[in-house]
C-alpha cells in the first residue's frame, strides 16, 4: 500500500523567491573574491603525488637490458586482459648477451588497462611498473596498443639493486678457476 | 604369507618320519593346506591408519616386486614428495625427497609381537628414515609421513637440491608443472642460507636434435638417463663430474638422437631438459588439455593436445596401459604443425567457384542422383573416424560404389611405432571400406576411370595424383568430389572441393592397429569454411535419401555399433579415456 507523504505548503516568505535568489548570490560574491580553485586543464597540469598509478610502462635497467623476462604472469592476472605478450620462441638470440629469455613482442591495449596495478605487482622481474601517466589519447584504436618498443621508451630506466643477469656473468669467471665442463664454458 | 605358529600340544608327529614336523595350527577341521588368498595382501598403518596393500606389485617391466612403502602410501592416499621414483621406471632412490619415518611391531622375547592394553601392536620405531620409493613393507609397519622429522628432512633436501639451483622460474618452461617449484612452494625455505657462489653449469646445451638441456636446473635424478637406457635401450646419457659439479652430459661425441628422447622431457621433474620444439613458446598454465589421439601410426597413442586461443603448441603423451603407457615417439609427437598451416582448404568450391555449403551438397545431391549404380567409387581414407567411414560405407552401399583406401607402410619398432602409417586401417578394414588388401582396387579404379566405365570419383583426405592416377585420368572423371584438409594436385581438378577437419577439430574415435576403439575430442575450432566430416556427409546423405541422418559422433557410433558386427557392444560412454578392444579383436592381415 502505498503511503502519502503530505507535502507542507510553502509559505509565503518561500514563495517570494528573492530571499533564496539573494542568498545564492552571496555565495557567488563570496567565492568571487578568494583564492581561484579551478585548474585550467589541460595548459595547466596537476602535480601527480608520489606513488600515484597511472599507465603501466616496461623499463630496462642501468645497463640497457629489458628486464621483463616473458613469464606472462601479468599477461595472466590481468582482469580485462591488456597485456598481449608473444614470447620469444626457442631460438637463441645472439644479440641479447647472456640474458636468456624476453618477450618478442609485448602490446599493452591502453585502452583496457584500467591502471589496477596488478602487473607490477605480479611481476617477479620488476620489469613494468605504473607510472605517472594518467591521460593517454589517440587519435584511432590502434594507436592506444602499445608495443615492445613504445612501453620501453615510455618506463625509461630503472635502478636495479639486483641486475641478475649482470650478477650472474660476473659469476661465471668464477667457475672456470674449476670448470665444470672442461672446453664449454657457459655461455 | 608368514603365518604365526601357535602352540599345538595335540599335534601328533608322524612315526614313519624320521623328523618331527613343525607344529601345526590348532583346528584339525582345517584342510591340511589351506587354500592361499586370492591376492596375498598384508597391512599397514599409514600416518595411523590401516591399508590393506599386496604383498607384491608389478614393477617398471610388470613382474612382481615386493610393495614399497611408497606406493602402500599412495594406496592410503597419502602422496609422498618424490622426483627420482616413477611408477615406470627402475628404481634408483636418489633423491632422498621421498624420506619417512616408519616403525616395525616389537616382539617380545618369545618373538611375538607385542600388544597394547588395547589389542593394537606396539610399534618399534625405527631410528633412522628409510627412502619409501626403495624401502619394502612388510606386516604390522607403521609409516609416518606427517610428523616434523619428515617435515625437517624433506626441508633439509630441497635446501640442498636448491643449493646450486638458480630458481629462475620466470624464465623456465617448467614452470606450473615443476615438482621442484611445487615442493618448494610447501618446504622451501623463503631465502638462502647459502652465502657462496652459486656453481654455474652449462646452460642451454644443445643435447640432441630435440633437445635442449640447461645444466643448471638438473637435480641429477637420473630419470631421463634410467628411461633411455633401460626402456628405449640407447645408452647415451650419463653424468659426468662430482659433488657440486656433477653434469648431466650426452655421451660425448654422440647427439641423443633416438625417437623417444622427448619422452624425457615430459619425465624430467624440473626444466633441466626442455623441448626445442617448444621451449620458450607458451607459458603452460594458458594451454588447455584436450584427450585426443596421435595420428601418425597404427598405435593411436593416447595424447592431450595443449592450445591456446586455436593455436596448437603441444602434443603430450596421456598414459593408457593398453596402449602407449606414458611415452610417445618423437616424431607423432611433432607431427601436428600441418593442423595449423596456413593453406589450409577453407573454401567450398564448386568447379573453382567459391560456394556455399549449402549450395554444394544440394548440387552435389543432385550429381549423385544422375550416376547409375556402380558407375562411383569412393577413395576414403584411413584418416578418417569410424564414424566417417561409416557413413561413407552407407554412401557407398547406397551409390553402389566400390571403396578403397590408400595404405601407408613404413618402418616399425619395437617400442611403440607401428609400420602402419595410417591411424585408422583397422577401422577401414572391418567397416569393408578398404579392399583386401588394401590399396588393391586402386589401379582399378584408374583402369575404369580411363576406359569411361566409372563417372563419379569422391575422394576423402588423399591425393589420388600421388597414389597411381595422373591428371588426365582424373579429368575422365564426370563428377570428380575432393574433400581434403591440405590443397593438393586433385583438389585443383575438382568439381567439388568441401574442406574438411583435422582430428583436433573434432570428436570420432579411431580403432587403432590392435583393434582398440579409442576416442578423440575437439581441442580447435577448423579454419573457413571447414566442417566435421560427419555433419556435411549426415547433410548429404539426407538431401540424397530423404532420410534424417546423425551427424553427431556419439549417435553414429552406437548406430556403428547395432549395425556393424565388429563393433557390436561397444558404446561411446563405455569407450572411456582408454577406449576398449574391438570384441573380436582387429581382423587378420592380408598382404
Ligand atoms: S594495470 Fe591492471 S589492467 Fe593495466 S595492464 Fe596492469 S594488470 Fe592489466
Ligand atoms: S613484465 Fe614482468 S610479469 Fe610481465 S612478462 Fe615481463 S617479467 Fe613477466
Ligand atoms: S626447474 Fe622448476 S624450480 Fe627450477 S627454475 Fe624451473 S620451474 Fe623453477
Ligand atoms: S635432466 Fe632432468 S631427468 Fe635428467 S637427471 Fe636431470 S633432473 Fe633428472
Ligand atoms: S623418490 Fe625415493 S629417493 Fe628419490
Amino acid at each position: 500500500m502505498a503511503a502519502v507523504v503530505p507535502r507542507k505548503p510553502l509559505t509565503f516568505w518561500e514563495r517570494l523567491y528573492l530571499p533564496a535568489i539573494w542568498a545564492g548570490f552571496k555565495v557567488t560574491l563570496r567565492h568571487f573574491f578568494r583564492r581561484k580553485v579551478t585548474m585550467q586543464y589541460p595548459e595547466e597540469r596537476w602535480v601527480v603525488p608520489e606513488g600515484y598509478r597511472g599507465a603501466p610502462y616496461l623499463v630496462r635497467d642501468q645497463d640497457g637490458r629489458t628486464k621483463c623476462v616473458s613469464c606472462q604472469l601479468c599477461e595472466f592476472v590481468c582482469p580485462p586482459r591488456a597485456i598481449k605478450i608473444t614470447p620469444p620462441g626457442p631460438e637463441v638470440d645472439p644479440t641479447t648477451g647472456n640474458v636468456e629469455k624476453r618477450p618478442r613482442e609485448f602490446e599493452i591495449n591502453m585502452l583496457r588497462c584500467i591502471f589496477c596495478g596488478y602487473c607490477q605487482e605480479v611481476c617477479p622481474e620488476e620489469a613494468i611498473f605504473l607510472m605517472q601517466d594518467y591521460s593517454l589519447t589517440g587519435t584511432r584504436r590502434e594507436e592506444m596498443i602499445y608495443n615492445l618498443d613504445k612501453l620501453l621508451a615510455l618506463g625509461g630506466v630503472h635502478q636495479d639493486r639486483i641486475q641478475k643477469w649482470k650478477q650472474k656473468q660476473r659469476e661465471a669467471p668464477a667457475q672456470e678457476v674449476c670448470p665444470p665442463v672442461a672446453g664449454a664454458a657457459p655461455h | 604369507m608368514s603365518t604365526v605358529p601357535s602352540p599345538a600340544p595335540n599335534s601328533s608327529p608322524t612315526p614313519a618320519l624320521g623328523w618331527t614336523p613343525p607344529p601345526r595350527p590348532t583346528g584339525a577341521a582345517a584342510p591340511a593346506i589351506p587354500a592361499p588368498p586370492a591376492v596375498d595382501t598384508l597391512t599397514v598403518t599409514v600416518n595411523g591408519r590401516p591399508v590393506t596393500v599386496p604383498r607384491l606389485t608389478p614393477d617398471w617391466q610388470g613382474k612382481p616386486a615386493p610393495t614399497t612403502m611408497l606406493q602402500a602410501c599412495a594406496a592410503a592416499g597419502v602422496s609422498v614428495p618424490h622426483y627420482c621414483y616413477h611408477h615406470r621406471l627402475p628404481v634408483a632412490g636418489n633423491c632422498r625427497m621421498c624420506l619417512v619415518e616408519y616403525g616395525t611391531p616389537a616382539l617380545g622375547p618369545d618373538r611375538q609381537p607385542l600388544k597394547n592394553p588395547d589389542g593394537s601392536l606396539v610399534i618399534q620405531k625405527s631410528p633412522r628414515p628409510a627412502i619409501a620409493c626403495a624401502t619394502p613393507v612388510t606386516p604390522g609397519m607403521a609409516i609416518d609421513t606427517d610428523t616434523p622429522g619428515v617435515r625437517a628432512m624433506r626441508e633439509g633436501v630441497l635446501e640442498f637440491l636448491l643449493i646450486n639451483h638458480p630458481l629462475d622460474c620466470p624464465i623456465c618452461d617448467q614452470a606450473g608443472e615443476c615438482k621442484l617449484q611445487e615442493y618448494s612452494v610447501e618446504y622451501g625455505r623463503a631465502a638462502s642460507r647459502f652465502v657462496e657462489t652459486k656453481v654455474h653449469k652449462p646452460k642451454q646445451v644443445d643435447l640432441g636434435p630435440r633437445i635442449m638441456l640447461d645444466d643448471e636446473r638438473c637435480i641429477l635424478c637420473t630419470r631421463c638417463i634410467r628411461f633411455t637406457r633401460d626402456l628405449v635401450g640407447d645408452d647415451a646419457l650419463g653424468i659426468v663430474h662430482r659433488g657440486s659439479y656433477s653434469t648431466l652430459a650426452a655421451y660425448p661425441g654422440r647427439a641423443f638422437d633416438n625417437n623417444y628422447t622427448l619422452n624425457t622431457v615430459d619425465l624430467c621433474p624440473v626444466g633441466a631438459l626442455t623441448s626445442k620444439d617448444f621451449r620458450f613458446r607458451m607459458r603452460v598454465w594458458f594451454l588447455k588439455e584436450t584427450k585426443s589421439l596421435c595420428t601418425s601410426c597404427g598405435t593411436g597413442c593416447n595424447v592431450l593436445i595443449g592450445s591456446r586461443e586455436n593455436v596448437l603448441y603441444r602434443y603430450t603423451p596421456r598414459e593408457n596401459d593398453a596402449v602407449n603407457r606414458s611415452w610417445l615417439c618423437d616424431f607423432g609427437r611433432l607431427n601436428y604443425k600441418w593442423i595449423g598451416r596456413a593453406d589450409r582448404l577453407r573454401q567450398v568450391r564448386v568447379r573453382g567457384e567459391p560456394a556455399t555449403w549449402t549450395r554444394a551438397l544440394a548440387e552435389l545431391a543432385e550429381r549423385l542422383r544422375a550416376i547409375p549404380a556402380g558407375h562411383a567409387a569412393i577413395l576414403a581414407s584411413a584418416r578418417l573416424a569410424n564414424e566417417e567411414l561409416f557413413l561413407l560405407r552407407k554412401l557407398a552401399q547406397h551409390l553402389g560404389a566400390e571403396t578403397d583406401i590408400v595404405p601407408r607402410h613404413g618402418e616399425g619398432d619395437r617400442f611403440l611405432v607401428h609400420p602402419d602409417k595410417n591411424p585408422n586401417t583397422t577401422g577401414a578394414r572391418v567397416l569393408g571400406l578398404a579392399a583386401a588388401p588394401p590399396g588393391a582396387n586402386l589401379p582399378r579404379f584408374a583402369e575404369r576411370l580411363r576406359a569411361g566405365q566409372l563417372t563419379a570419383l569422391l575422394v576423402f583426405g588423399e591425393d589420388p595424383l600421388k597414389h597411381g592416377f595422373d591428371p588426365e585420368t582424373l579429368q575422365r572423371a564426370e563428377l570428380l568430389v575432393v574433400s581434403d584438409l591440405l590443397p593438393n594436385g586433385a583438389a585443383e581438378l575438382a568439381h567439388f572441393v568441401l574442406p574438411g577437419c583435422a582430428h583436433a577439430e573434432k570428436r570420432g574415435t579411431f580403432t587403432n592397429a590392435h583393434g582398440r576403439v579409442q576416442r578423440f575430442f575437439k581441442a580447435l575450432e577448423p579454419p573457413g569454411d571447414a566442417r566435421p566430416e560427419t555433419e556435411w556427409l549426415g547433410e548429404l546423405w539426407e538431401r540424397l535419401t530423404g532420410e534424417r541422418a546423425s551427424t553427431s559422433p556419439e549417435r553414429l557410433f552406437r548406430q556403428l555399433a547395432e549395425e556393424v558386427p565388429a563393433f557390436r557392444g561397444l558404446t561411446w560412454a563405455a569407450l572411456g579415456d582408454t577406449g576398449q578392444d574391438l570384441p573380436d579383436g582387429p581382423p587378420p592381415p592380408e598382404r
